[in-house]
């Protein structure tokens, strides 16, 4: 009972990490997409962070400088998002794909000729990676039945980028529903010209939300070299910001929801990591790409319209054009 | 006028490109007045409106407001100089609440607790100075469009506006809404506020302004009083020649009834109920009119008999042929055949195809014909040929077969989508707003065009929410009100009975027994 215990612990230990990267990709999408830009990019822009942060942080041994090279490259990134769908009204589906084979070739490119580790960047020196950080007194409750191990396994011993993301989510409802940013982030994803007509500009507030999702794609990137692993590999995002998006539309747009949908997600690859090569019994062994595709078989289920309705912001990909009545 | 008017334009001019859309305007309005601008779609109204919002910057001329001469960039220095807007489309963000569509723009701090808490307070204030009531909490997309109208104008009192601009206000509401807007508006001139109203529809310039210009191609062509005016004189003045305001026609020799729809339901994508056991007759030779105010079933109505939409119940007989309209395959080419002629409500979204050429455009929905067939490949030639045809005789302008539709004004893009079933010879022609932004002179066309079809002996179904539309040309009204047909009416009825039913006031005595009586 007591190892069922500690195993439940550690998978959802695991979820949380898992979750994290998840978590922020879900909410850079949410403050883009809420504005009206839909931005299928955060898979580029989370690569190449990941690429920055973990070449920047090797060279300088420091990591909070990788973290801050890695969000300067998606926040890069998300401006040419921006150029193009914003203020030249291009598709941006097309868009956000083009970023994703521009990172994806970039990074190997760049790497391979800076290091020379068929694009990888070195191993991360003493410094230049994210620890651990240890909550007070998780040492002294660790022996404490049932809680101590919540407390000391579960909730502290994360890297600063974990608690980071979580404490993103209250923020962003807070900012979304409860500030005058929030508003009108809201209502021009909604109807620009409702916004456009109300003396604000359309274009700067959806610059501003851009460069917030770049902002965020940057530390889930630099997460995933700098804190989660040492160091970049080639396309370690493996897809991550595609289901990042599944949760968004999980979460129906919204932050809390997006949190849960990212705990989902992140505790089946927690599962199918812990599940690897064991067989459960009665079923026997099952192979790792079930769990892996799950959560976009859960989305196009609720996009199906099984689980509620996912309805997004009605201007999200649409470029705004000020009309000629 | 000895006080300083609220607004003075002094030869204001805009261009997009080739076409001069304002011409050297000028405009006085004086405060605390009502004033009407009226003119065809395509004149300039909205232009010169847009300008005086910040929408576009004019190319030349001046601004003055309140006697100062002024540049208004962006709408947020209209909203500042104290100008508001009423937009056609409103300019409403759909799952708000009234209260943060109110505050949008003016929130009064980085935080909405304290703008959200003045915001209710002042809707409040409002509400008794001005008799404007309606729900801070309610969501917007879930009010009526009179309330959401309603929401519009709060917004702009909300900012402090002083002199307030209504585009077309009344195109989406009943005659009653439109009347209580009428009351809202004298409130608000009595209370020292200026009123632009931007409309197309000379009977409410007549009803509610003190004072109107007219303009024509761009250019204000006369300011009057309106009590020293007439209708007639207005309507010379903003087509350049005089009109026949009403339609002439003699009363119909109705045959045979062609159409017949009995026990027709449609629910639509939402799950909602939208069209809701109706039946009806057409007979040969008559126009039968279903009014009803915008969203109430008459384009799901349409749109199921003209096989575009799935009935979950409903036969449809045309001639002597039956067809079941929900077990059925039917398409939009299968009752086209059958001879049922459709002009769609949205001629944008599904008359038209507006980056064709007209001559693509002219065929479409025909073009499977043998006629237009060389081999597998289309007969250019004779579809253009037809084509040419139908422009001479719709008089469509430009009389280009080669040009994309786009580029016509909405009067000649009608008049192809007219031509286009009219010129097919069907036996039903079903007409959803066959004038719904067209101006006067095309208006008259199509009105007259409708009448020859119907003396032909055609049978001709009409949808539109022009109430006066529908009273001009159709010899028999049915009214539709939430899905269902709510009375019966001759030609003759009252304006203001019709407004009742529209407003889904229950019809009583003798109007029921009517329909009963058909039936039976």
């Amino acid at each position: 009972m007591l190892d069922a215990y500690q195993t439940l612990i550690l998978l959802l230990d695991s979820t949380l990490r898992l979750s994290t990267p998840l978590l922020l990709a879900c909410l850079a999408g949410l403050y883009s997409e809420r504005s009206g830009v839909v931005d299928i990019g955060l898979e580029g822009k989370m690569l190449g962070a990941a690429f920055g942060a973990g070449a920047v942080a090797y060279l300088t041994s420091n990591a909070w400088l990788g973290l801050l090279a890695g969000i300067g490259v998606a926040v890069g990134l998300a401006l040419i998002h921006g150029f193009a769908s914003i203020t030249n009204r291009g598709n941006q589906i097309v868009s956000g794909v083009a970023i994703n084979f521009l990172a994806a070739g970039l990074t190997v490119l760049l790497g391979q000729a800076w290091f020379s580790q068929g694009g990888r960047t070195p191993t991360l020196p003493q410094g230049g990676r994210f620890g651990e950080v240890i909550l007070p007194g998780a040492e002294a409750v660790r022996d404490v039945p049932v809680l101590g191990p919540l407390y000391s396994e579960l909730i502290s011993g994360h890297n600063i980028l974990v608690y980071l993301a979580f404490a993103a989510v209250p923020l962003t409802w807070w900012i979304l529903f409860r500030t005058r940013f929030g508003l009108r982030l809201r209502a021009v994803g909604e109807n620009p010209a409702a916004v456009d007509t109300a003396g604000i500009s359309v274009v700067l507030l959806r610059y501003r939300a851009v460069v917030i999702c770049g902002i965020l794609t940057g530390v889930a990137g630099s997460y995933l070299s700098i804190a989660q692993s040492s160091g970049f590999i080639r396309d370690m995002t493996a897809g991550k910001g595609y289901i990042a998006l599944a949760a968004l539309i999980f979460a129906k747009w919204r932050p809390v929801n997006a949190m849960y949908a990212c705990l989902l997600f992140g505790f089946l690859d927690a599962m199918a990591i812990r599940l690897q090569g064991k067989s459960i019994p009665m079923i026997g062994e099952v192979p790792v790409q079930v769990f892996q595709t799950l959560p976009y078989i859960l989305t196009v289920i609720l996009l199906a319209g099984f689980i509620g309705k996912a309805i997004p912001p009605k201007a999200s990909g649409v470029p705004y054009l000020k009309e000629r009545s | 006028m000895s006080e300083t008017p609220a607004i003075e334009l002094r030869g204001v001019n805009k261009s997009f490109g080739p076409v001069h859309a304002n011409r050297n305007i000028d405009l006085l309005v004086g405060k605390g007045s009502i004033h009407g601008i009226i003119g065809e779609n395509g004149a300039g109204k909205s232009t010169l409106m847009s300008i005086l919002y910040g929408f576009y910057q004019a190319d030349s001329g001046s601004i003055h407001v309140d006697g100062r001469e002024v540049r208004i960039a962006d709408s947020r220095q209209a909203i500042d100089l104290g100008i508001g807007m009423v937009h056609q489309h409103f300019m409403l963000v759909d799952p708000f609440t009234v209260l943060e569509n109110v505050i949008l723009g003016a929130e009064d701090g980085a935080t909405l607790s304290g703008g959200t808490r003045k915001a209710r307070q002042e809707l409040r204030r409002l509400e008794q100075e001005y008799g404007l009531k309606v729900d801070p909490d309610a969501v917007v997309g879930d009010l009526p469009v009179g309330l959401q109208q309603r929401v519009e104008i709060l917004k702009a009192l909300y900012r402090g506006a002083e002199i307030l601009i209504l585009d077309e206000p009344t195109g989406v509401l009943t005659p009653a809404e439109a009347d209580h807007l009428f009351k809202i508006l004298e409130v608000l001139r009595d209370q020292g506020k200026t009123v632009l109203l931007i409309t197309h529809k000379l009977r409410e310039i007549m009803a509610i302004t003190d004072t109107v210009s007219v303009m024509r191609r761009g250019e204000m062509v006369a300011t009057l009083k309106t009590a020293e005016t007439s209708m007639e004189e207005l309507a010379e003045q903003m087509v350049g020649r005089s009109v026949l305001l009403h339609v002439e026609k003699t009363p119909a020799d109705p045959m045979g009834t062609i159409l017949e729809v009995e026990d027709l339901n449609v629910t639509d994508a939402r799950g909602v109920r939208v069209v809701k056991d109706i039946s009806f007759k057409v007979k040969a030779g008559e126009i039968v009119g279903i009014a009803g105010v915008s969203g109430n079933g008459q384009s799901e109505l349409l749109e199921a008999l003209a096989g575009i939409r799935k009935a979950d119940s409903g036969r449809l007989s045309i001639r002597s042929e039956t067809l079941d309209l929900a077990t059925m395959d039917i398409d939009p080419a299968l009752m086209r055949e059958k001879g049922m002629g459709h002009v769609p409500e949205d001629r944008h979204r599904m008359g038209l195809i507006n980056s064709f050429a007209e001559y693509e455009n002219a065929v479409l929905g025909y073009h499977r014909s043998e006629k237009y067939a060389k081999g597998l490949l289309l007969d250019i030639a004779a579809i253009k040929q037809e084509a040419r045809e139908a422009i001479e005789k719709y008089d469509i302008r430009p009389p280009s077969t080669d040009l994309r539709t786009a580029n016509f004004s909405g009067g000649n893009q009608q008049k192809i989508v007219l031509a286009r079933e009219i010129e097919r010879d069907p036996d039903v022609l079903l007409v959803g707003q066959p004038t719904r932004g067209v101006d006067i002179g095309a208006i008259e066309f199509i009105h007259k065009r409708l009448i020859e079809l119907r003396d032909e002996g055609k049978a001709i179904l009409l949808v539109s929410v022009e109430l006066d539309e529908i009273r001009s040309l159709a010899d028999r009204i049915l009214v539709m009100f939430d899905g269902a047909i709510v009375g019966e009416r001759e030609a003759g009825a009252d304006e203001t009975e019709l407004g009742l039913l529209m407003a889904g006031v229950q019809d009583q005595g003798a109007a029921s027994g009517a329909v009963a009586g058909e039936k039976a």
